[in-house]
């Protein structure tokens, strides 16, 4: 079966000409179909989405908007514009012309780090599938969807450049992307934070907030990659990532807009009265905060990590914004500030900034998820609610890098076990909690009707009305 | 304040509320407009062109955000970095304009006028920018009343007047197809304050009298109200009987879309009763005006009245060039005539109506009483038929082209 190539997978790559990578797609998009058929969104095949899709990459064609039903989801495979004679920015090649083709002794490397990425695209999107079966309104369901299908398209991104410059190796790794399954145990997702449940939708606004967020940081790095292609593929990922982060924001926000409304209207803090008037309390968003801050931060790795310096060094994974940094580019003697455990006390020790740059890279994103919750501490500040949301310390209920095995507070002290078994309780969602939480999540799929632990948003998606019909159900 | 000073612009702004800070539309700006800091995005208001690559790329919406502001006092970028919130659209003094909020009487009389083509709609592509409601209700602009004459024959029912305002020294600047509110003196019997009555103007831009700062209104007194039953109406009456010299309270401009198209071989087929005739006058004398650039495109009047003495500019009307405008009179009230209404000529006409349906560079307008729309559109639905083509097809694309406009009420 021939396929018209531009119309069925809108691309910037020439698909239409290029024998080798069409063999290698039509061989690999039935099983992708399969797998979406499979783990993508649930019961959902014929519902008909207000989905946004990207059909070329200048402004005008990448937010093109319309209803589609999702398998039928036009998965593109899109390259950022190519900037004329781009150099590689950092590290030891500073200043040679940027790698088109996979440079031999980076080849393994290169194709770890795409696989790496690729991984988690279909694992958050196997991780959300049963939640549309729980949406507070059409507008998030929608919002869901948007999310999904473009998770779907950023594993497109990665498996094209696995199938354009990894040959056979790469349509392996292609494969063993579509085989690979959240959460399961002989054949986990590469990374932790990936097999692990999203049951419901206040975790599905901190993933989309927290983790989509690490996402960010992770393209923003391979955006400066001296390999081009995997530059121009995340640099416009990163315009899709944006709307992930704006769905858990955005989600949070008016979850505790909701909270704090009824909190000024009753005249009460009180979690066990807020709970039965069907919203979440303020003290249970605060340790979802903790759960998803503390496990994510766990994916930028070990504070100090020669891989990190080599990445670094060969030009593969640049800093955030590493053009816009003002320094030599090669960090052969800049230090870099990390944190360390004498004894009962934690320091900070400079250390050869080389080697510190998955510390720079979480500092960054530490910074972006602050400024997030200061804008949600503007809602209860708004309503004249003197609660604050808090990240806790970087150390807080960690299992990589310099404080695994140690229990750390969310003020930054090291405690004792005992004290760690009497007080995580408090810190982290329990069982009770998320039980609570799930008693929630009833299904609420009438234009402009909204759950009612939830506000409904400022505004609706593309200029449409709140109460858009942003899913038809067939 | 010079002209060039207190012109009126409206500014590229991001909400910082709304905004997530992801970087998206400096990334999408092709012309580096946008910036950020640690702690808001911002536009360069000299930089931005308002091409608007940033707004469908913005997850949120809150690129899609403006403020009006005088060109020589737009907001800062340290003030745009200093907000935690959009400050609030501010009302502009007189003479500086302001594209502000409408006042709700306004928008309600729009939307009843513009209900027959689905609310108010965009202006021809090639429409002048309007200004509109640079003069509030509660800071009216004051004009000089410099003409006041009766168009309709003295035995004729209808009263119906031309009434020239001149602006003096305040900047009032209308296009053909805007409407003015008047502010009658006075209280109602509640003790409140008349409302406010639109008139469209009946001149072109350049004023009633070329080069001078004025602009003529089509009134009928109104002495009866829809079913024919007696009645005073406030405004209409203030207005007739007001003499030269006399000065009166002004509001507006208004009005976006009721615009005419001013490219070359762009023609205009209007169709109108009794005072609807106001924005085709205006329209007329400014492509009169500019006969002699021969810019192309044809002008086709259908205008119905009762009698000839009922309808107002009859005269000028058929006394202009026939190279200029194509004109059809329908009268119903003629004694031993045939009753014709503006849709009888319309079908009479069926094969030039058709074809200008047909032009992409004509634009229709359709300004009167409610009356009179369904008849006009029945006229159109058995013309397209007639020629092979399809109304309800032909007309959701007028629309979305912008060439069809309906004003009645």
């Amino acid at each position: 079966m021939s396929i018209d190539y531009s119309e069925k997978i809108p691309n910037n790559v020439d698909l239409a000409s290029n024998k080798t990578l069409q063999r290698a797609l039509e061989h690999w998009q039935p099983a992708y179909l399969d797998w979406w058929g499979e783990m993508g969104p649930d019961k959902t095949t014929t519902a008909e989405v207000y989905l946004r899709t990207a059909i070329s990459v200048d402004p005008k064609g990448w937010a093109h908007f319309d209803y589609v039903k999702m398998p039928e989801y036009r998965w593109g495979i899109f390259l950022a514009p190519a900037e004329a004679d781009r150099k590689i920015n950092f590290g030891e090649h500073k200043g040679q012309p940027a790698w088109q083709e996979v440079p031999g002794e980076y080849r393994s490397t290169l194709r770890r780090i795409i696989v790496t990425q690729g991984d988690t695209e279909p694992a958050s999107v196997e991780q959300q599938r049963h939640l549309g079966m729980t949406c507070p309104s059409l507008y998030d369901m929608r919002n869901l969807f948007q999310v999904n299908v473009e998770e779907g398209r950023h594993l497109w991104a990665m498996v094209y450049l696995l199938h354009a410059h990894f040959g056979r190796d790469g349509r392996e790794e292609g494969e063993a992307l579509l085989e690979r399954r959240s959460g399961d145990a002989d054949n986990p997702r590469i990374l932790t934070a990936f097999n692990e449940k999203t049951p419901d939708w206040l975790s599905f606004f901190m993933f989309t907030f927290i983790t989509d967020r690490d996402g960010k940081y992770q393209l923003a790095a391979l955006a400066e990659s001296g390999f081009d292609p995997l530059s121009r593929t995340c640099r416009f990922m990163l315009t899709e990532e944006a709307h992930h982060l704006f769905v858990g924001e955005s989600g949070i926000s008016r979850i505790i807009q909701r909270t704090c409304e009824l909190m000024a209207q009753h005249k009460t803090d009180d979690p066990a009265k807020l709970r039965a008037m069907g919203v979440i309390d303020l003290p249970t968003l605060q340790k979802y905060l903790n759960f998803h801050y503390s496990v994510t931060s766990d994916l930028y790795g070990a504070e100090i990590s020669s891989n990190a310096a080599s990445f670094y060094t060969n030009g593969l994974k640049g800093r955030f914004e590493e053009t816009r940094l003002g320094d030599d580019h090669r960090l052969d003697t800049a230090e870099y500030p990390v944190m360390e455990v004498t004894g009962d006390k934690i320091v900070t020790r400079h250390v050869a900034a080389l080697t510190a740059l998955n510390e720079r890279l979480r500092d960054d994103w530490v910074k972006d998820v602050q400024a997030g919750v200061d804008r949600w501490n503007k809602v209860p500040e708004k309503l004249g609610i003197p609660f604050r949301f808090m990240l806790p310390h970087k150390g807080f209920h960690r299992r990589i890098g310099v404080f695994d095995g140690l229990h750390v507070s969310p003020d930054g002290r090291i405690i004792s076990e005992a004290e760690w078994t009497h007080k995580h309780n408090d810190w982290l969602p329990t069982a009770e909690d998320r039980v609570f939480v799930q008693s929630l999540m009833g299904r609420v799929a009438e234009p402009g009707k909204f759950a009612n632990w939830i506000a409904p948003p400022a505004r609706g998606i593309n200029n449409q009305p709140v109460d858009f019909e942003y899913v038809r159900f067939n | 304040m010079t002209t060039e000073t207190a012109e009126l612009v409206r500014q590229h702004l991001i909400d910082p509320e709304i905004c997530i800070r992801c970087n998206t539309c400096q990334e999408m700006c092709p012309i580096g407009a946008i910036e950020h800091d640690s702690n808001n995005y911002v536009v360069k208001f000299e930089v931005c062109n308002w091409c608007n690559d940033c707004i469908g790329p913005c997850p949120t919406g809150a690129i899609d955000n403006y403020r009006n502001v005088t060109r020589d006092r737009p907001y800062s970028l340290e003030e745009q970095y200093g907000w935690g919130a959009l400050p609030a659209q501010v009302d502009l003094a007189p003479g500086e304009g302001a594209e502000a909020d409408l006042p709700a009487d306004v928008a309600r009389m729009t939307s009843i006028a513009t209900a027959g083509q689905g609310g108010p709609g965009s202006p021809p592509w090639s429409a002048a920018h309007p200004y509109v409601n640079l003069f509030a209700p509660s800071r009216p602009a004051t004009a000089t009343i410099t003409g006041n004459y009766r168009l309709t024959a003295a035995d004729a029912s209808a009263d119906i007047r031309h009434i020239v305002l001149d602006f003096g020294q305040t900047t009032f600047p209308v296009l053909e197809g805007q409407s003015i509110g008047i502010l009658p003196p006075g209280t109602d019997e509640h003790g409140k304050p008349h409302a406010m009555r639109l008139y469209s103007v009946a001149s072109p831009r350049n004023g009633e009298r070329p080069g001078y700062n004025n602009l003529a209104l089509t009134v009928k007194r109104v002495t009866e109200d829809y079913d024919g039953q007696p009645v005073v109406g406030v405004c209409s009456n203030y207005l007739c009987d007001l003499d030269k010299g006399a000065k009166v309270q002004v509001c507006g401009p208004y009005g976006t879309s009721f615009l005419m198209p001013n490219h070359p071989n762009s023609s205009i087929m209007m169709i109108c009763t009794g005072t609807g005739s106001a924005p085709m006058r205006a329209m007329t004398e400014r492509r009169r005006r500019r006969m002699a650039l021969n810019e192309g495109g044809q002008l086709m009047l259908f205008f119905g009245a009762r009698t000839p003495d009922e309808l107002p500019y009859c005269g000028p009307l058929g006394r202009l060039p026939k190279a200029l405008i194509d004109v059809n009179f329908a009268f119903s009230r003629v004694p031993g005539s045939v009753k014709q209404y503006v849709q009888d000529k319309i079908r009479e006409r069926h094969e030039e109506v058709f074809r200008l349906l047909q032009d992409g560079n004509c634009y229709i307008y359709i300004c009167g009483l409610k009356g009179m729309e369904n008849g006009v559109v029945e006229a159109f639905r058995d013309i397209c038929r007639q020629h092979g083509g399809d109304w309800e097809k032909l007309k959701p694309e007028l629309l979305a082209q912008a060439r069809l406009h309906i004003e009645t009420y």
